[in-house]
């Protein structure tokens, strides 16, 4: 025995941390409609086995909650379980010793609170209210429901316009997804149970730089019927060309000089080619799509006056006004939005920035396109100044590290309190409060409070504030539509607006600044139930046949990561930054897909809505 | 083409073709349970896996399409080895009481298990509590479900209806009434396809034999059973008869062994029906602007209640004659034991039927016209009158062949073609253009309405009458499509027939159970036969027709002709009320 030994874990100990991975991507890859009693039992079971046995509240305690919830899922007890449940977590709660048992008992008080009528429904009736609605999870939290497993097995087959093809039965920016989409698709990936997510995202690079130019679908029979899309942003211009193929005549009303909405104005070229942009509006627009661009609706023309022109309007005019600080100082010169310098950069119209230093306030992926644009228009020193951590910072890790690898300093836990400027009005300074991070709210987002540190000068000769932007709805309030609390549309999930026939609304002007992808998919719906309003039951469908599945390969390896051009010279200009696959690369990350529109509940229940 | 090789043999098939399809090809058997020819290839049992070279995880032979140059084993250690595992797990969740189970003997799951050599449990058993309601005619015990899905596919994706799915997910889940609906709550048509494809005894047609037996105990009762014309080819298939063994009358002979004092044939009042309905098409035909149209058939149960529940607005286009079953009770509690001079209180009338809806349709609250009593007490599908004869030591294919007893046992060939789709068209058009012109029409005139094709559509002059446009379709799946075309306008037609189990009664849900095997079309061409060979082949000209109607209706569509022989299908609802999501 040695009076000390240093601490090697056992081999024992090693296989169960690889285990603990592999339950950790478990739960990641977690289809939506699962009994969440059950999953509370078996997280309880798991919560338990954590327990030392000290103490009796624990060791105890959270068996007789698992009995207690088993019995629940058998239907055998009647209701007055849920009152010996609820008393017996709370004494768990308030009298264990330790947070093992603490944050067990809570984790089922939470459920017992949050899902009372799974509870209450296993009682009564036996039988639960969760259900698989859908069985293929990337479709299923794809906003627009694109047939992800279909276009990937056609990348392996090489079928890459019919990729394009089958993309475009749901969303008509297949090119525009493929560069900058937030992939929410990939989140719930079920080959994470082997190895990690597909590149679903890169994959569909692969398949539209590699398609050529793909020609669109045959359109309906004219009928004679007008639609009025007020707003050429993504979502204006997905629905324009669903009812473009439908038959109706399509007009768009575009306020400023071209159309693309943030896909122009709001995302930076570096992510997203400009030609790249221009060839897929291009197409879009060929199906017949008048467009009048400079248009204000409710200052050049009015919406009554629209609305009596046309059979049906769709309002998609997104989020694109700029959210100020209010702090003393915003008036200052050199102070500028975010929304503000976007645009000009949109219109081509580039500042100069040589000489100067930069300081942004916000965290999002706005804050972070406007830092590394700035970087790219010359910047000395751009700081990015954040009132939270840089983990709490919303937006996506990728974007941040992309901007402190290209020289962005990132200024965090400070909150701006003033801006200073010299005699001539000009900015000189951001002075901030430093902050220390706190209590977790509700969503368990921990909150920044003032720190008792004095206050910061951070030098500045540009402030850029991108703390978020807010919707102009004056022109369209005056003619009586409904603004919800919070200043966007009032609009029903099928666009549909109350108690205004013909006008339908989606988007970011409906939902607050979101994704372009979910602005695609109001666009769609939109498309679908203006059909419907019209009279008429169009279909689109893509006719691709799908290839068989494979027998999938179950052996875990990498997912292939696309990479990035040098940082020392993509900094330099505003070409794309991200390298696409190689074609290598394309066909091992498409022969990981695990066809779950076939393997599992697919093949069942069917993996695929082959038209809408 | 595509080249693959299977135990070492060499298949040729087109691409697409599954490895099972293949190896069926081949003549190489791979045992499969959940499977369903068209309709369930969901590799959930995982009995037909198989070795694919070059894949260390075994594929399952039902869903993997073939590729070329595949080396496929399907038997080697590690395909033996789970295919006895997860039948252990499929045991171990079944209750395995073979000696009390219907399905005992014509069990896909029992033949597989012991097929596999498995005579012992290395589990634990744990089977699911079940809630049995037997106050429908379809009846779930859930311990003995295998969740192969079959149900879920058929009812979906055959009759549309969708009443079946799973419910729960994880561990608990099972298959059970969609949308979380009992069956007494959901507008299920009680058609039985889902108990016709069943592998296991999880779902079963309701079992009335006690009910039958005890009113042939009893002394006081006469009792009178009639005979629906697709059970007479079908009904030798459970005793593996066929020919002269298999004749109708060896199963007359088999029903008096049982004890019934009066043995009747459903074609009688299949002939009524004619006369009925038939009239009552000319009397819609000649006021066509009086009716909404088209007519439909009314003899189908099961159609009788989907189109209540799934397009209630057409419910005034149902004839409003009776079924025949029906119009058989009514007439036997009435004109039949005024003759015999039995209270009709005293009497017992039985039907068999290749159905399980007639069993609700006999306890419809409209369907009491005779007496007040039920007109039908007891509906025995074809397999539980087997299964009585079997219970009775009786051997039907010994038995001499005896003739129905009289006066509602004669039945014309336009009759017995009731149990197939199309014969209930065609006798009708027989006697229709019998009815306008006063001559009969060949009775091969309307041959387009014969045949397995599940939508066929006709048009046939009848002079003086004019040009008749119908239309004949089986199962709800195609039904559903008919009604579609029927509410935009793109269907027109006069006259409708509907059976809700694809190929009509022939395969209905109350039929033999072959496990894999579709018999309808084998049972419907026996039909064709029977008419065609019969001595009278038009409804109009049954004997015993003529008499009740001289002897006591009077006429077609008369007063109590109107009484006994129509209803208002208005009257009652497919969906109990009162009773939603009640906890069992």
């Amino acid at each position: 025995m040695s009076r000390l030994d240093i601490k090697t874990p056992s081999k024992a100990q090693m296989v169960v941390e690889h285990l603990y991975r592999s339950m950790e991507h478990r739960i990641e890859a977690s289809p939506p409609g699962l009994c969440p009693i059950d999953m509370a039992l078996n997280f309880l079971n798991l919560c338990h086995a954590q327990t030392c046995g000290k103490c009796v509240p624990c060791r105890v305690g959270l068996g007789q909650l698992s009995d207690l919830l088993h019995e629940v899922l058998d239907g055998r007890p009647s209701l007055d379980i849920l009152q010996l449940i609820e008393d017996t977590a709370e004494v768990i709660v308030a009298s264990a010793d330790c947070a093992i048992g603490v944050n067990a008992a809570q984790l089922v008080l939470t459920g017992l609170h949050g899902f009372r009528d799974d509870y209450e429904e296993h009682i009564l009736r036996h039988r639960c209210l969760g259900s698989l609605k859908n069985p293929v999870p990337c479709v299923a939290l794809c906003p627009a429901g694109v047939d992800i497993p279909g276009y990937i097995s056609l990348v392996r087959e090489g079928r890459y316009a019919d990729a394009v093809r089958l993309i475009r039965k749901d969303n008509p920016f297949p090119t525009a997804c493929a560069y900058i989409c937030e992939h929410p698709c990939e989140a719930r990936c079920r080959r994470q149970m082997v190895d990690d997510a597909i590149n679903i995202r890169g994959l569909k690079r692969f398949a539209v730089d590699h398609a050529g130019k793909v020609p669109n679908p045959p359109k309906a029979k004219p009928t004679g019927k007008t639609v009025t899309v007020i707003g050429g942003g993504p979502g204006g211009l997905s629905a324009a060309y669903y009812l473009a193929l439908m038959g109706h005549q399509v007009t768009i009303y575009e306020q400023r000089k071209q159309l693309g909405g943030m896909l122009r104005y709001g995302i930076p070229s570096y992510r997203f080619p400009r030609e790249l942009l221009d060839a897929e509006i291009a197409s879009i627009l060929s199906l017949g799509i008048k467009v009048h661009t400079e248009v204000e609706v409710g200052n050049d023309i009015s919406f009554q006056e629209l609305k009596k022109q046309y059979d049906c309007l769709y309002i998609s005019i997104g989020a694109h006004t700029d959210k100020r600080t209010g702090i003393p100082g915003e008036d200052s010169q050199g102070v500028i939005s975010a929304v503000e310098l976007l645009r000009q950069i949109g219109d081509g119209d580039l500042p100069d920035f040589h000489g100067k230093q930069v300081v942004v306030i916000g965290g999002g992926n706005v804050a972070m396109d406007v830092t590394r644009s700035s970087i790219r228009l010359g910047a000395d020193k751009v700081t990015c100044v954040y009132r939270r951590r840089q983990e709490d910072m919303t937006a996506l890790p990728e974007e941040v590290e992309g901007a402190v690898a290209e020289g962005a300093e990132l200024l965090t836990l400070q909150a701006p309190v003033r801006m200073e400027s010299g005699p001539d009005g000009h900015v000189t300074a951001l002075w901030t409060q430093p902050q220390i991070i706190g209590q977790a709210d509700k969503n368990g987002r921990p909150s920044p409070n003032g720190a008792d540190q004095p206050e910061l000068r951070v030098p500045a000769d540009i402030i850029i504030v991108a703390i978020g932007q807010g919707i102009e709805t004056h022109g369209f309030e005056q003619s009586g539509i409904k603004i919800q609390r919070g200043g966007t549309i009032l609009a029903d999930s099928g666009t549909h607006l109350p108690d205004m026939e013909g006008v339908f609304a989606g988007g970011d002007c409906v939902t607050g600044p979101a994704t372009v992808i979910r602005a695609i998919a109001a666009g769609k719906v939109a498309a679908a139930n203006i059909d419907e309003y019209l009279g008429y039951c169009h279909t689109i469908e893509a006719e691709v046949e799908i290839p068989a599945p494979h027998l999938s390969d179950f052996t875990p390896r990498g997912r292939v990561s696309t990479t990035e051009r040098e940082a020392g010279a993509r900094k330099m200009d505003f070409q794309c930054i991200e390298c696409g696959m190689t074609l290598e690369e394309a066909q091992r990350e498409s022969a990981r897909c695990l066809r779950c529109d076939h393997f599992g509940y697919g093949v069942f229940k069917g993996g695929r809505e082959e038209k809408w | 083409m595509v080249t693959l090789t299977i135990n070492g043999q060499t298949v040729q098939v087109p691409a697409g073709t599954t490895i099972l399809e293949a190896a069926e090809k081949a003549g190489i058997k791979i045992p499969t349970l959940c499977y369903l020819k068209d309709i369930n290839k969901i590799a959930a049992c995982r009995m037909c896996v198989v070795e694919v070279e070059g894949s260390d995880r075994l594929a399952a032979a039902c869903d993997t399409p073939v590729e070329e140059g595949l080396v496929v084993h399907t038997n080697t250690p590690k395909v033996r080895k789970a295919r006895r595992v997860n039948m252990e797990l499929l045991l171990s969740q079944h209750a395995s009481y073979c000696s009390t189970c219907i399905r005992s003997g014509n069990c896909p799951l029992q033949k597989l298990a012991n097929d596999l050599n498995i005579h012992e449990m290395p589990y634990h058993v744990h089977v699911a509590r079940g809630y049995t309601d037997t106050s429908t005619p379809l009846v779930r015990q859930a311990s003995k479900c295998i969740k192969c899905m079959r149900c879920v596919q058929i009812c979906e994706k055959v009759q549309t209806m969708g009443i079946w799915d799973l419910a729960g997910t994880g561990s608990r889940t099972t298959v059970d009434v969609s949308g979380n609906r009992t069956l007494k709550t959901s507008d299920c048509t009680f058609c039985g396809q889902c108990v016709t494809h069943c592998p296991t005894g999880a779902l079963t047609a309701r079992d009335d034999t006690v009910k039958v037996l005890d009113a042939l105990a009893d002394p006081e009762i006469t009792t009178v059973v009639q005979i629906a014309p697709a059970v007479r080819v079908a009904w030798a298939e459970s005793f593996g008869l066929t020919g002269k063994k298999a004749a109708t009358g060896k199963m007359v002979a088999a029903l008096r062994r049982l004890g019934f004092d009066y043995v009747f044939d459903t074609n009688f009042s299949a002939d009524l029906t004619i006369m009925e309905e038939g009239s009552e098409f000319l009397e819609r035909f000649t006021h066509r602007d009086r009716y909404h149209w088209p007519m439909f058939t009314s003899c189908c149960p099961g159609w009788v209640r989907f189109i209540k529940s799934q397009f209630p607005h057409y419910v005034d286009c149902l004839s409003t004659a009776k079924s025949p079953q029906q119009m058989f009770g009514a007439v036997a509690k009435t004109y039949f034991a005024e003759k015999i001079g039995v209270d009709p209180h005293r009497m017992f009338v039985v039907s068999i039927m290749p159905c399980m809806a007639k069993k609700s349709e006999c306890a419809l609250p409209t369907m009491r016209d005779a007496c007040g009593d039920p007109d039908v007490e007891a509906v025995l599908t074809t397999r539980e009158m087997d299964r009585l004869f079997r219970s009775d030591n009786i051997q039907p294919g010994d038995l001499p062949e005896e003739a129905f007893d009289s006066p509602l046992g004669t039945g014309t060939g336009a009759a017995v073609i009731f149990g197939a789709t199309g014969g209930v068209m065609d006798a009708a058009l027989r006697s229709a253009y019998y009815l306008v012109t006063g001559e009969n029409p060949d009775p091969d005139a309307f041959t387009a309405v014969r045949g397995n094709k599940p939508w066929k559509e006709a048009v046939f002059s009848i002079p003086g009458a004019g040009e008749i446009r119908v239309a004949v379709v089986s199962g709800l799946g195609n039904t559903r499509k008919l009604m579609k075309a029927l509410e935009s306008g793109q269907g027109r037609y006069d006259f409708v027939e509907v059976m809700a189990c694809p190929g009509g009664c022939a395969g209905g849900g109350g039929q033999p159970i072959h496990d894999g095997e579709e018999l309808a079309g084998k049972r419907e061409d026996a039909l064709w036969k029977l008419d065609q060979k019969a001595t009278i082949r038009f409804s109009h000209e049954n004997p015993e027709i003529q008499s009740l109607y001289q002897e006591f209706l009077e006429r077609p569509l008369g007063k109590k002709s109107h009484h006994l022989l129509h209803t208002d299908h208005t009257t009652w609802e497919v969906v109990e009320k009162g009773i939603w999501l009640d906890s069992n």
